[in-house]
């Protein structure tokens, strides 16, 4: 039992958070935004291999290795990186469990590459896909059949201008039977996993800014960090992600067993709410420049909110961990 | 990065076949009470027949030197068997880790056997009515004697001070102006003349802590933990103990966890109830992983066990609030989720007040400024 990060794990996260930064993804997610959809950060994370995690080796990826996928999730989310990473990843699980294989062996060599931009919906789930208009292949899993799909309209404004929501509509089927639920529970597991450590990510980046923040702003003569009622915000804030991250890496060892969904669902409710009272914290300690559009990280605190219900509420990631919670013998504490 | 467990899995099979077969079938008497604190005593010499009651110490001593992953295991075994509370548990989680960081041989020998054969059952002497959070505040005194020590003054909330038999704790012995500087630590019998102990009963009325009044109370040399006027350090290397994972381990909560979801099923599984219930499981689970975190890491988690009292303290007030809010009108009935709740009120408060851990963590861990002291 070695239940940290091992040197290669630690390596690909720093070489991930040095390309990002290089990238300055401030910038790019406001030009993603308003719609400049340009692929540079698109193909130098997929030569880092991002992509390739989710993508088996027999369609020219190296994965699936969850664990990896939660490191570079993590550091995606730390830098807020737009566009539909996720949603790509999880359409690599879905192409390639679907029994779908003329799409499969098209796209997944491409989507390891960081060559194809992928989204996806799916009716009741993913009512909407994101980035539609950037990508050159949307899915759309529905019961027992995986529907290619295009976008039907503008995108709905939401509170995230960086993710831009399409209504979709099927246009052609890739594939019909009981692989495509399978794959599509599959998809919707791992998307959910990145999510959650995507929203680790966030946290950690805003919890950082906001403590750089409360050493230097300076009120009353001293630096607002002084402040206890400052302080235990952020001390809170901290302890919520020191206790979510474990969860996400032990849904990720725990990828192929039965127990998947449910450390998944602990993982993602846990992420959310950790992020969500952080971006809160960020936003109060900040005042009211926290609250402008220009200040960089207003983008991840809208990040945070939108992430925070996609993949799944944090309502029903709990609902599924109690219904997979097993029976013991007694009811009493001892 | 792995989670595999399956080298510790033949000790965990041990430890459960043991306990099934040991566990009182009917729970013992509350621990704070007179014939609990007796009933418990006893266990602890059961435990300790079969090697089981400090299974990571070091075998000459009692224990079996189980690596830390080999205690965890032990402790998921030990509460989801629902085994009872431990009464030996301020000396063999406390006292017996600063004895060997600092213990001379003479006191490993002499004070580790009887610790772990539940025959001398510590308390801790730290707190006085004027020295809580700000602990190098107090005014116990110990000055020097032919061949020892005098101890002279007032502690307070020493847990189980009423029924245990010695007690370890921070007396002054320089002057009051160096606060950290001039302390030492010594233990200290009980029962020894000079020494009144009066029991206070805690928010339901039993009495599971005590005011410890001392009068010129002779300790000899050879109870001195450390060099005499270094208390505080000596000291403050178990506070990290009793912050982190040691007190409190994975395995009480995970049961408890488990139980809560077995008891909110069987009161009709209120959806109203539903999040408090997964958040506690969730919650139980995390604190697990992040104990694995902490045992396979090589650097010093140092400041880090503040953010898990924070954790653990709150973890379980939410946990025992949810089960008396499913329990519904017989909340306030006597019983085991009672008593634990009461138990797991007092968390927040002891180990230093999360207030206090609060700043700790913002100061050492996220390296804000500390408040100008007046
Ligand atoms: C059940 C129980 C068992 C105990 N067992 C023992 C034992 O065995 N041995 C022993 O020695 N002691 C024991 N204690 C005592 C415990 O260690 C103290 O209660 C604790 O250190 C707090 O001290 P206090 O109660 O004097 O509160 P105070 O220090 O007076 O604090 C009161 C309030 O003020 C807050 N506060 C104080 N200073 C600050 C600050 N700088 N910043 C922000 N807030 C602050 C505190 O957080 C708290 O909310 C026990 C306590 C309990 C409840």
């Amino acid at each position: 039992m070695r239940f940290v990060l091992d040197t290669e794990q630690r390596l690909l996260g720093d070489t991930l958070h040095g390309l990002l930064t290089k990238a300055g993804t401030p910038a790019l997610i406001r030009r993603w935004a308003a719609g400049d959809h340009d692929r540079t950060l698109w193909s130098a994370l997929g030569e880092t291999g991002v992509f390739a995690l989710a993508v088996p080796e027999r369609h020219g990826g190296a994965g699936p290795l969850p664990v990896e996928l939660v490191v570079a999730a993590h550091e995606l989310g730390r830098h807020a990186a737009p566009g539909p990473i996720v949603e790509t990843l999880a359409a690599a699980a879905l192409l390639d469990g679907s029994a779908a294989a003329g799409p499969a062996a098209e796209w997944l060599p491409r989507i390891a590459a960081g060559q194809a931009v992928v989204s996806l919906g799916s009716p009741g789930r993913i009512r909407r896909a994101l980035d539609a208009d950037a990508a050159d292949l949307i899915l759309l899993a529905d019961g027992e059949h995986l529907f290619s799909a295009v976008p039907e309209g503008p995108a709905v404004r939401a509170l995230d201008p960086a993710r831009r929501l399409f209504p979709v509509r099927q246009v052609e089927r890739l594939a019909t039977g009981p692989a495509v639920p399978r794959a599509a529970a599959t998809a919707y597991d791992l998307a959910a996993l990145a999510c959650a450590a995507q929203l680790l990510g966030l946290g950690r980046a805003l919890l950082d800014v906001t403590v750089k923040y409360a050493r230097t702003r300076r009120q009353f003569g001293r630096p607002i960090g002084e402040f206890q009622a400052v302080k235990h915000h952020l001390a809170n804030a901290l302890t919520g992600l020191e206790f979510a991250r474990p969860l996400a890496y032990g849904a990720a060892l725990s990828f192929g067993s039965p127990d998947f969904p449910r450390d998944v669902s602990a993982a993602k409710a846990a992420a959310s709410d950790a992020a969500y009272a952080t971006a809160r914290t960020a936003l109060q300690v900040h005042g009211a420049i926290g609250y402008t559009d220009e200040y960089d990280p207003s983008l991840w605190i809208r990040k945070v909110r939108a992430l925070r219900s996609a993949w799944g509420t944090p309502a029903d990631h709990r609902a599924r961990v109690l219904a997979a919670v097993p029976e013991v013998r007694g009811e009493s504490p001892r | 990065m792995d989670l595999d467990l399956s080298p510790v899995e033949p000790f965990r099979a041990e430890v459960r076949d043991w306990l099934r077969r040991n566990v009182p079938a009917t729970p013992l008497p509350s621990l704070e009470t007179e014939a609990g604190f007796a009933a418990h005593r006893a266990w602890e010499r059961t435990l300790a027949a079969a090697r089981l009651s400090v299974v990571s110490w070091p075998e000459e001593y009692g224990g079996r030197g189980a690596s830390p992953l080999e205690w965890l295991v032990f402790e998921e075994e030990y509460y989801a068997a629902g085994a009872p509370g431990r009464v030996s548990q301020n000396g063999i989680n406390l006292l017996a880790l600063t004895l060997f960081a600092h213990g001379t041989p003479g006191q490993l020998g002499r004070v580790l056997p009887p610790m772990a054969a539940g025959e001398v059952i510590w308390a801790q002497a730290w707190s006085e009515p004027g020295a809580g959070s700000d602990l190098a505040a107090l005014r116990a005194t110990a000055t020097r004697a032919d061949g020892g020590w005098r101890l002279n003054g007032q502690k307070t909330w020493s847990s189980r001070a009423a029924f245990a038999d010695r007690a370890f704790g921070l007396f002054r012995s320089g002057p009051a102006a160096e606060r950290h500087r001039g302390l030492t630590y010594l233990m200290f019998p009980l029962d020894a003349d000079g020494v009144t102990v009066r029991p206070v009963g805690r928010l339901d009325g039993r009495p599971a802590f005590a005011e410890l009044f001392l009068d010129d109370v002779f300790v000899p040399d050879r109870d001195v933990i450390g060099e005499p006027g270094q208390g505080w350090t000596v000291a403050m290397s178990t506070a990290g103990n009793e912050r982190g994972l040691t007190l409190r381990s994975p395995g009480r909560f995970l049961a408890a966890a488990d139980r809560l979801v077995a008891l909110w099923r069987a009161h009709g599984a209120d959806p109203l109830l539903r999040d408090r219930v997964a958040d506690a499981w969730i919650k139980a689970r995390a604190y697990r992983l992040k104990g694995f975190e902490t045992i396979s890491r090589a650097d010093d988690a140092g400041a880090e066990a503040s953010v898990n009292k924070v954790f653990w303290s709150e973890l379980d007030v939410e946990l025992h609030e949810t089960a008396l809010d499913i329990l519904g009108a017989d909340a306030e009935l006597d019983g085991d989720w009672l008593e634990g709740y009461v138990f797991s009120l007092a968390g927040p408060i002891y180990a230093g007040t999360n207030e206090i851990q609060r700043n700790l963590i913002a100061e050492r861990v996220l390296g804000l400024p500390r408040e100008a002291r007046r």
